[in-house]
Parts: C-alpha cells; sequence; structure tokens
C-alpha cells in the first residue's frame, strides 16, 4: 500500500515534470522541470530496490547531465532561434509518436517475468544492490564494460571535434558571431574560468 | 516489479528530504505573510552589484561553457563505473584491477586527446 502511495507520487511528479519542460515557454523553467523528473524517476529506481541505478541517476542525470543542457540552453538566443525551434513541430511530434508506440509495445507485449535467475530480489536485497551489479558487470559482463569506455572515448573525441576547439576553427568561429552575441561584462568571463577549469 | 514493502534503509533519506522541503518551501511561505512589504522602484529593478544592468541576461554564452559540460559528463560516468568496482574490489582481486587499468587506460586517452586540442583551456 505504501509502496503503491510512493509508486504513484514519483510516477505523478516524473509526467508532470516532463509535460512543465515540454510545455513551458522558458527555457530555464523546461531544465529545472527536467531536474524534477530525473530526481522522481530515481525516487521510482529506489522503489524497484534498483539502489545504485538511483544513485547513478542522480549523480549523472540531475547533476552532469543537466548542466550540459543548461549550457547548450545559454549557447542560443532565445528570441532570435524562435522560428528555427518552431519548425522542427513536424518532425518533433513524429519521433514522440514513434516513441509512444514502442514504449506501449514493451509494456504489453513483452513478457514481465522472465525465468528466475540468481539474482532474485530477495538476494539482491541483501547483498546490496551496487555490490551486485559489481559481481555481474566486472566478470561475466567485462567486455561491455570495456566497450563502455571505448564509446565515451569515442563520445569525447567527437564533441571536440564538433565544438571546434582547434585555433583555427575558434578563429573562424569567432567570425560568424557562434561564441557569444555582446561583450560580457568584465571580470565575469574570468571568474567563471576559475570556477569551471579550476584553475 | 514491485514489491509490497518499499525499501526500508531509504526511510530516513526519505524523511531528511520531507524536512528539508517542509523548512525551505515553509521559511519562504512564513516569510511572505508575516513580512510587511515596502517596494519602490528602485528595491524592485534588477541588481547587479550595484551597477546598472546592461543588455538581456539571456545572452549567448561562449561554446567553451559546452565542451567543458561535455567532458565533465563523461568523467562523470567514468566514475560511476568506479563505485561497483571499489565496492566488490575484494571479491575479484587482481583480475578486477587489471581490467580497471585497462578501463582507465582508455580514459586517459581522451583525456591527453582533450589536453592537447585545447579542450581544457579557456583562451
Amino acid at each position: 500500500m505504501t509502496a503503491q502511495l510512493l509508486f504513484f507520487y514519483f510516477g505523478g511528479m516524473t509526467v508532470a515534470g516532463a509535460i512543465v519542460a515540454v510545455a513551458s515557454p522558458n527555457l530555464v523553467y523546461s531544465a529545472l522541470a527536467l531536474l524534477l523528473t530525473f530526481i522522481h524517476i530515481a525516487g521510482i529506481y529506489v522503489l524497484l530496490n534498483a539502489e545504485f541505478i538511483a544513485a547513478v541517476q542522480i549523480i549523472v542525470y540531475a547533476g552532469a547531465i543537466l548542466v550540459l543542457y543548461l549550457f547548450v540552453l545559454m549557447l542560443f538566443n532565445p528570441e532570435k532561434e524562435k522560428l528555427y525551434l518552431h519548425r522542427q513541430y513536424p518532425v518533433g511530434i513524429f519521433l514522440g509518436v514513434v516513441v509512444l508506440c514502442l514504449m506501449l509495445f514493451a509494456a504489453f507485449k513483452t513478457e514481465i517475468l522472465g525465468q528466475e535467475g540468481s539474482f532474485t530480489v530477495e538476494a539482491v536485497r541483501s547483498m546490496g544492490h551496487t555490490d551486485a551489479i559489481g559481481r555481474v558487470l566486472y566478470t561475466d559482463y567485462i567486455f561491455p564494460f570495456e566497450i563502455a569506455s571505448l564509446i565515451l572515448l569515442v563520445a569525447m573525441f567527437g564533441s571536440i571535434l564538433l565544438a571546434g576547439r582547434g585555433r583555427h576553427l575558434r578563429k573562424r568561429g569567432e567570425a560568424f558571431d557562434l561564441s557569444g552575441g555582446g561583450t560580457p561584462p568584465e571580470g565575469k568571463p574570468k571568474r567563471s574560468d576559475e570556477v569551471m577549469v579550476g584553475r | 516489479m514491485l514489491t509490497n514493502t518499499p525499501p526500508i534503509n531509504y526511510i530516513p533519506v526519505f524523511i531528511f528530504i520531507v524536512v528539508s522541503l517542509i523548512f525551505g518551501v515553509g521559511t519562504l511561505v512564513l516569510s511572505y505573510f508575516v513580512q510587511t512589504r515596502i517596494d519602490d522602484k528602485e528595491k524592485l529593478s534588477t541588481y547587479e552589484c550595484g551597477s546598472e544592468p546592461i543588455s538581456d541576461a539571456r545572452n549567448p554564452f561562449p561554446a567553451r561553457y559546452y565542451i567543458i559540460a561535455m567532458l565533465f559528463v563523461i568523467f562523470d560516468v567514468e566514475v560511476a563505473f568506479l563505485y561497483p568496482w571499489a565496492v566488490v574490489f575484494d571479491q575479484i582481486g587482481l583480475f578486477g584491477l587489471l581490467e580497471m587499468i585497462i578501463f582507465i587506460a582508455l580514459f586517459l586517452v581522451a583525456y591527453v586527446y582533450a589536453w592537447k586540442k585545447g579542450g581544457l583551456e579557456w583562451d
């Protein structure tokens, strides 16, 4: 009963946060609503006894990915790009319908209870979720684990190449006014430099 | 799937979150009702370290912030893989140490690449 109530609370807040994130005209409010969604998804993970996933959800999604979203939001001027953003409606609706169909298919066509392995709910609870993940991830699933490292390596190469940190690339970016419109007030960039890069 | 009882270990965390929410929201609500509000034009204007605010706050920021955030995401995911490894380290022993050395070595390649390409520099 308590579990059901908690589930409805976390699920409801997840959906509400997601709706606000999509519908809010202010992009920063959208990002904060997304934070609400991420945190409540972590609550659902805790209810499912997936404590490690809940912690990772908070650390990676609410911590790192939301910061990434906020910085991406700060990269463009919402007034200038409004027309461009609204042109994406058909693609967005199409993708949304596809994802919804996939989720409904997964919800109704999947056998939820598979064969019972050695890691039952009771076993996971008694040894701890992080422990259970560690036992299989670093023995049976060592290959996917190392592949994950490679994928992150590629992601890092891609982001640095695309965002153009090379000297000539950055010069060109500034010529096209990609690096920010007006000159920020004195002292502000230096201070954020110290905070972000840690120098 | 949902089991009948919620994880009992997390009740202190839940209480902590509830208390902090009540404290945070309650302080704001209480002060809203208790305070006397005398507003004037200067008080309601945007405050920016005592100087006159210039231009819009929503200026586009430099793309460097994006790089830093991206690097943060990637290394954050790397650290997330370290937690369960540290928990079970006594059970997997030398094999676990070796595979983690390979894992970290690949990240070292990415780190050196980012460094050489100037991804960690500001100007």
